[in-house]
């Protein structure tokens, strides 16, 4: 045993690598390992009944069973809150699980939120589409849209909620005059932070309540795991955490070690994303097969301004539209690449790549398309942390064809 | 068919081919056979297994081979490396490799009649030369070399050791195929403690062998398969997953060596910086010749005090570990005189340039500046 474990190192005020790779654990582990064991339990034994009613109590913190919490998932769900900067975390086995976690923890019948119209697509159709049916209103807003927002709140509003930077348009939320926004009328808020992870954006030190993450992307950071997380302060996570429970939609033991060997390298990945999404960006933006490409980091990009301001770096992910081409000659520029490969997500290792109309909105009426801005012309690419000059080479390539 | 019988069959529909992004672990020990007599690719998990192949295949990619076998261990990959030679063959080995391969040469190998000479490669590849005799097979040499991070010419003695028709063995677990690529430098076998780099996250024990020439690969496959020292499925998939932030790892923890090397050797109580990046240490020019780019994330450096001080150095440190082995994110340290050359004799350890006052760090992600303020905490109470 080291001699100063006696004297706790403050992971929390680490720089950020150091933090991903220690914080949240605990120094001296089980067996003295430098690893955290897996506990595949499914439940956990009480030494005599004594003990039991002394839990029960509330007088002996421990776990009970393992849809309540698991000791392997607590380490991750510390070093996430440490990383985000927030007091608490809570894992779920999705990104979508930590969505309909959190709202149905929070709203009732007869409650509204009112969402930016640019929010993950399936979070909106899980609002108009099933929420609905429990008697929550849903008002969609355009994008960073503040005005339009603050019209649309009313008294029984009870959340406020965007993603930023969002999907595929990346445009960038103001967070703290969104955080404003909520504060003014006492509404909460919640940032699906996904596109910019804990690296690139800040949202709970710019006053937004809780920032959830599928995790699945840049978190976990391999494309090999699901799985979604809430941050945000204890008193307000503590709901979620016991709805939860009943819900069921906890993540695996195996999965959450996965995910916290992921975030080890966090700082690391994120670098190589982001040089990667500039590099690739900048590429594109001066090719002329390329009509127009969507990055935060460029300054033609609408939100450039709000980018600059409150992003560290812009993320691995980039949109673009590839200059007079119909939805076949699009696709055959995603056939001829040969490094990314042709999937949904994003955020991993691997860069994916895919054309919004055939992989996600393939079922849209054109109307509906035009309404969502997902033009035939559109692909997004989620740049890995492959060699740079390898990926630019190969969408060279590409273009050329 | 019946609930039992589903519940075996039902879903497990061999090879659905989903196009997953990321390929399955097999956990499968065997395979099942379309003729008898006619083997498929995999037949039995020793022989082979395709989560272990796909590690293989990627490691050996990486080193610039053709071939590579994964192991249970790094001690298991040497062992497997050994089994090439038959009593009275002689092996040349450097002075300061690892202390496993030291006990299974001096320990284990000797009941089979191979004998063994250490020699100071890092010194000049001559000294290997002259250890050589008609029946040495095999050179066996490690760069860096611990504690002292000594450097060898892996060009060099790949032409000594052909000279004597020998075969030269490198163990790249210090540098990792990132930074070095003995097989490009005329190796012909390169071994890793999977354990360090390769994983990554010290969360595994494995070691592989890679080779460029088929005929070797088919020998060393066949040695594995008869002693059986495989890696196993899910340490062959978590390793190809460290592979895949490798050269982000370990750049970035060279860096960070790096500047905590320039900062030791500037500080008063610290008496010798062993760091093959900086220009005094006596293996720099090749270093710089045979590493790609940077010098690899381990050093180790000499206190102006004495055992007891670098004790309390070792054991004064809040956010490194003390613990022996390296190469992974969390940063770790040793006193070689109490933990890894414990059971040297002092005056030899000594003459091996492993002072009372050496301290060993393997430095993982962390941030620069927070591993330089710990040690320079630990400094302050353990030397006032
Ligand atoms: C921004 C964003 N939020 C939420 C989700 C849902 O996460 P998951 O797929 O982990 O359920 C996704 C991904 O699909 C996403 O991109
Ligand atoms: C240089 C070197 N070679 C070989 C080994 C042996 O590897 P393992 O511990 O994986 O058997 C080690 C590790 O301890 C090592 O540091």
């Amino acid at each position: 045993m080291s001699g100063k474990d006696d004297q706790p190192y403050e992971f929390d005020k680490a720089r950020l690598s150091t933090a991903a790779v220690h914080a949240g654990e605990e120094r001296q582990k089980n067996a003295s390992s430098i690893t955290d064991p897996i506990f595949c339990a499914s439940t956990y034994t009480f030494p005599d009944s004594a003990s039991v009613i002394e839990f029960v109590e509330h007088k002996l913190p421990r776990e009970e069973y393992g849809r309540y919490g698991n000791p392997s998932e607590r380490v991750v769900e510390r070093k996430l809150a440490a990383l985000e900067g927030g007091e608490a975390a809570l894992l779920f086995s999705s990104g979508m699980a930590a969505v309909v976690g959190l709202l149905m923890a929070k709203l009732s019948g007869g409650d509204e939120v009112v969402l930016f119209n640019e929010c993950y697509h399936r979070t909106r159709e899980l609002c108009a589409k099933h929420l609905s049916r429990f008697g929550v209103v849903t008002h969609e807003v355009p994008a960073c849209d503040y005005e339009a927002m603050e019209r649309a709140i009313t008294p029984r509003t009870r959340l406020l909620i965007s993603e930023s930077p969002t999907n595929p348009h990346l445009s960038v939320v103001d967070l703290e005059r969104f955080a404003g926004l909520g504060r003014k009328h006492g509404v909460d808020t919640l940032i699906d932070a996904t596109l910019g992870t804990p690296y690139n954006v800040r949202p709970i030190e710019a006053g937004i309540d809780y920032v959830l993450h599928s995790a699945t992307k840049y978190l976990g950071g391999h494309n090999d795991l699901l799985a979604g997380v809430i941050i945000g302060p204890t008193d307000k996570l503590e709901p979620v955490r016991k709805l939860r429970g009943i819900l069921g939609s906890v993540n695996s033991p195996h999965n959450v070690y996965l995910l916290g060997r992921g975030l080890k390298t966090f700082e690391l990945r994120m670098e190589r994303h982001n040089a990667n999404g500039r590099a690739v960006a900048e590429f594109l933006a001066s090719h002329p097969r390329i009509e127009r490409v969507y990055y935060p980091g460029l300054e033609t990009h609408p939100y450039y301004d709000v980018a600059k301001r409150t992003m560290r770096g812009f993320g691995g992910l980039v949109t673009f539209l590839v200059k007079d081409a119909d939805w076949k000659q699009t696709a055959a520029v995603v056939d001829a690449v040969r490094i990314p490969r042709i999937a949904p997500s994003l955020g991993g290792v691997e860069s994916l790549i895919e054309q919004p109309l055939v992989m996600s909105y393939y079922e849209c009426t054109p109307e509906e398309r035009r309404q969502f801005g997902i033009p035939d012309n559109m692909i997004r690419l989620s740049c890995g942390v492959e060699n740079t000059e390898d990926l630019i080479a190969d969408l060279t390539q590409a273009l050329e064809r | 068919m019946q609930f039992r019988t589903r519940a075996i069959h039902v879903g497990n529909e061999p090879d659905p081919r989903p196009g997953a992004v990321v390929p399955p672990i097999h956990l499968a020990a065997t395979y099942v056979q379309n003729e008898a007599g006619v083997l498929q690719e995999f037949d039995y998990s020793r022989t082979g297994n395709p989560t272990r192949k796909s590690f293989e295949e990627t490691i050996a990619a990486l080193e610039g081979g053709t071939h590579a076998l994964a192991f249970a261990s790094g001690m298991a990959a040497t062992t497997c490396a050994m089994m090439l030679l038959a009593s009275g063959d002689h092996v040349v080995a450097g002075s300061d490799i690892y202390g496993g391969t030291y006990r299974l040469l001096h320990n284990v190998l000797d009941h089979f009649g191979i004998e063994v000479s250490l020699v100071r490669a890092s010194d000049d590849p001559k000294r290997v030369a002259e250890a050589m005799t008609p029946r040495t097979k095999l050179v066996w040499i490690e760069s860096p070399g611990n504690p002292l991070m000594s450097i060898t010419d892996i060009a060099a003695c790949a032409e000594v050791a052909h000279q004597g028709r020998a075969i030269l063995g490198v163990d790249n677990t210090f540098a990792t195929p990132a930074l070095t690529r003995p097989l490009e430098l005329g190796a012909d076998i390169v071994m890793h403690s999977a354990t360090k780099y390769i994983g990554g996250h010290s969360d595994l024990l494995g070691g592989v062998l890679a080779v460029r020439d088929a005929e070797l690969a088919e020998r060393l496959h066949f040695a594995q398969n008869a002693t059986g020292a495989v890696m196993g499925p899910l340490e062959s998939y978590l390793c190809s997953r460290g592979l895949k932030t490798l050269e982000l790892r370990v750049r970035e923890q060279s860096r960070t060596a790096s500047r905590l090397a320039d900062w030791l050797a500037a500080d008063k109580r610290i008496a010798r910086v062993n760091y093959p990046g900086r220009r005094e240490h006596p293996g720099h020019a090749i270093a710089a010749r045979q590493m790609d780019g940077e010098f690899g994330a381990m050093l180790s450096f000499e206190l102006n005090g004495d055992f007891a001080a670098a004790k309390r150095v070792v054991e004064g440190t809040r956010l490194i570990r003390l613990a022996v082995s390296l190469g992974a994110v969390e940063s770790l340290l040793e006193q070689p005189a109490s933990m890894s050359h414990a059971s040297y004799a002092r005056e030899d350890r000594l003459a091996h340039g492993i002072t009372d006052g050496l301290i060993r760090l393997s430095v993982g992600l962390e941030a620069f500046e927070d591993l330089r303020d710990d040690l320079d905490q630990a400094f302050a109470d353990a030397m006032g």
